[in-house]
C-alpha cells in the first residue's frame, strides 16, 4: 500500500494527524499535513485507511501496491 | 409528489435526541426531496450519510452565501451576509484553502493536545466549587457545561475572562432563530467594538493568543482588520455554545442510558475508550440540527434527480448521523461502537475548524466528570428538563443535578 497525498486539497483539519500519528503530522506553522511514511508496514495499514477516511477534504488516496 | 416539510422541523415529544420523524423518513424515501424554509423557498435537502460524503467535497457546490438563491439559515444571516468580508465560512477553495491555513495555527493537534492540563484544571477546580455546595444541587449548564468552553476560549484568543457574560448575551442572540434582523445586528455591533479594541490592545502589546496571532497578521498586512475581528467573533461564538450544549446534552444522555454511563465510568482511565466516547455521543448527539448550506454552480444528477444550477442545497447533519445505513441502530447510544465517521462536524473542506478542540475539550469533561461525580443523578424527571431548540444548535436552558 501506497500513500498519495494531494497536498493543494489539504484544509489541515488533522485528522489524519490524530488516527494515524505514525504514518501524518501537521506542518508548524499552518498545520497543512506532512506523510512521515508513505509505504505503511502491514500493522500500519488500518490506520491508513482510517486517515483515509475521516480526510474531509478527500486529500489522502491509498494505492494498492 | 411527496410532501415538503418545514425546516428545521421540530422533534417528536419525547424523542428529544432523535431528528424530527419527516427527516428520518426522507433519510429512508426521498434521499433527494425538498423542505420549506423561513423565506418560504425549498431547497434540497440531502440526509443520507454517503450522498454528504461525496456532495460535500464536489466543487459543483458552492458555500458562497452572496449569491442569490443561497437558502440562508435565518431572516438575520440573510440580511448580514452581503456585509461579510471574505472568510472561511463563505468563500471555496483556493480562496477558502489560503485563509482557512491562515487561522489554522491554534486549533492544530498538537496545539490544542497542549492545553489539556490547563483545561483539566479548570474542570477539577469546577468541579470541586459545585462538590462544595452543601445543597449538592446544581445546574450543570451554569455550574461546569458553560464555564468549561467559555474559560477555554477566552484564553486561546486572549481576552479576560471578566468580559465572558458579553460573549455569552451576543454569541446566543447571534446564533438563534428568534432573533430579528436588528437585534442581530445590535449584537454584531457590540461584540464586534469590543473585539476591535481587544485587537488594538493586541497591537500595541502582544501575547501569546490568538488575537495577537491575528494582530500579526493585520500588522503585516496579510489579513484585513475586518477579516481579522469577523474571525475573531467566529471563534468565540463556535466556540462557545457548541461545546457547552455537548458537555450538557452528553451528561443527560448518559443518565439516560445508566449501563453506558457506567461502562465510561468504569474505562475512563482508558483514553482510547473516552475518545471513542466522545465521537458516539457526537454522533448521537449532532447537535448543529439547523443543516448545513450550499448552492449548486452546475447541474448535479443524484439518485435520478438533478440538482440545477443556482439551486440551493441543505444537509442536515443529524440525518446522516442517525442513517442506518452508516450506523446499525442509530437510535443506540453504544460507546463501543466505530463512530470516528459522523459528520457532527459537518465534512469537506468546511469541517469545524475547532473540532480537535472541541474533542479535547469533551474527552476531559466526560472522562472527569463521571468518575469525579459517580453518584451523578437528575434532580428533576427527564421530562422537565428543558431543551433549548431554537438555535442553530440545540442544547439545555439547565441540567438540575445532585449528587
Amino acid at each position: 500500500m501506497r500513500i498519495e497525498f494531494d497536498e493543494p486539497r489539504c484544509v489541515a483539519a488533522g485528522q489524519c494527524a490524530m488516527v494515524a500519528p505514525e504514518l501524518f503530522d501537521q506542518r508548524d506553522d499552518d498545520g497543512v499535513a506532512i506523510v512521515l511514511n508513505a509505504s505503511p508496514g502491514p500493522d500500519q495499514q488500518d490506520d491508513a485507511r482510517e486517515a483515509a477516511a475521516v480526510c474531509p477534504a478527500a486529500a489522502i488516496r491509498l494505492v494498492a501496491e | 409528489m411527496p410532501e415538503t416539510p418545514d425546516y428545521p422541523a421540530a422533534r417528536e415529544p419525547g424523542c428529544p435526541f432523535a431528528p424530527a420523524a419527516a427527516v428520518r423518513t426522507m433519510t429512508r424515501d426521498n434521499p433527494v426531496g425538498r423542505v420549506r424554509i423561513w423565506d418560504g423557498s425549498t431547497p434540497w435537502f440531502i440526509t443520507r450519510h454517503a450522498d454528504q460524503r461525496a456532495l460535500l467535497n464536489d466543487p459543483r457546490l458552492s458555500i458562497d452565501e452572496k449569491r442569490a438563491g443561497y437558502p440562508h439559515m435565518t431572516r438575520a444571516r440573510a440580511a448580514s451576509a452581503p456585509h461579510h468580508p471574505a472568510l472561511i465560512t463563505n468563500t471555496d477553495p483556493p480562496e477558502h484553502t489560503r485563509l482557512r491555513r491562515t487561522v489554522n495555527g491554534p486549533f492544530m493537534v498538537k496545539r490544542v493536545e497542549a492545553l489539556r492540563p490547563r483545561i483539566q484544571e479548570v474542570l477539577d477546580s469546577l468541579i470541586d466549587d459545585m462538590l462544595a455546595l452543601p445543597s449538592k444541587k446544581a445546574d450543570l449548564v451554569q455550574a461546569i457545561g458553560l464555564p468549561v468552553p467559555t474559560l477555554v476560549i477566552t484564553e486561546i484568543l486572549g481576552a479576560p475572562y471578566a468580559d465572558h457574560e458579553l460573549f455569552q448575551t451576543t454569541s446566543h442572540v447571534l446564533i438563534s432563530h428568534d432573533s430579528t434582523p436588528e437585534e442581530a445586528a445590535a449584537a454584531g455591533r457590540a461584540i464586534g467594538g469590543y473585539l476591535s479594541d481587544l485587537l488594538d490592545r493586541k497591537i500595541a502589546e502582544p501575547g501569546d493568543d490568538v488575537v495577537s496571532e491575528m494582530a500579526g497578521w493585520v500588522t503585516a498586512g496579510q489579513m484585513t482588520r475586518p477579516e481579522a475581528i469577523t474571525m475573531a467573533n467566529a471563534i468565540l461564538i463556535a466556540g462557545h455554545e457548541t461545546s457547552a450544549s455537548m458537555i450538557s446534552l452528553g451528561t443527560l444522555a448518559l443518565l439516560q442510558n445508566p449501563e453506558q454511563l457506567a461502562l465510561l465510568r468504569d474505562n475512563s482511565d482508558d483514553p482510547k475508550f473516552v475518545a471513542n466516547a466522545a465521537e458516539e455521543l457526537l454522533r448521537y448527539l449532532t447537535i448543529v440540527h439547523s443543516g448545513i448550506r450550499r448552492i449548486a454552480n452546475e447541474d448535479i444528477e443524484l439518485h435520478d434527480t438533478v440538482i440545477r444550477a443556482g439551486d440551493g442545497v441543505i444537509f442536515d447533519l443529524a440525518a446522516a448521523n442517525w442513517d442506518d445505513a452508516q450506523f446499525p441502530e442509530p437510535d443506540r447510544l453504544d460507546l463501543r461502537r466505530p463512530a470516528r465517521q459522523h459528520h457532527a462536524f459537518g465534512f469537506g473542506a468546511h469541517q469545524c475548524l475547532g473540532q480537535s478542540l472541541a474533542r479535547v475539550e469533551l474527552q476531559i469533561a466526560y472522562g472527569t466528570l463521571y468518575r469525579r461525580i459517580p453518584t451523578l443523578a437528575l434532580a428533576v424527571p427527564f421530562e422537565e428538563v428543558p431543551f433549548a431548540m431554537e438555535g442553530v444548535a440545540y442544547g439545555l436552558k439547565s441540567l438540575p443535578v445532585t449528587w
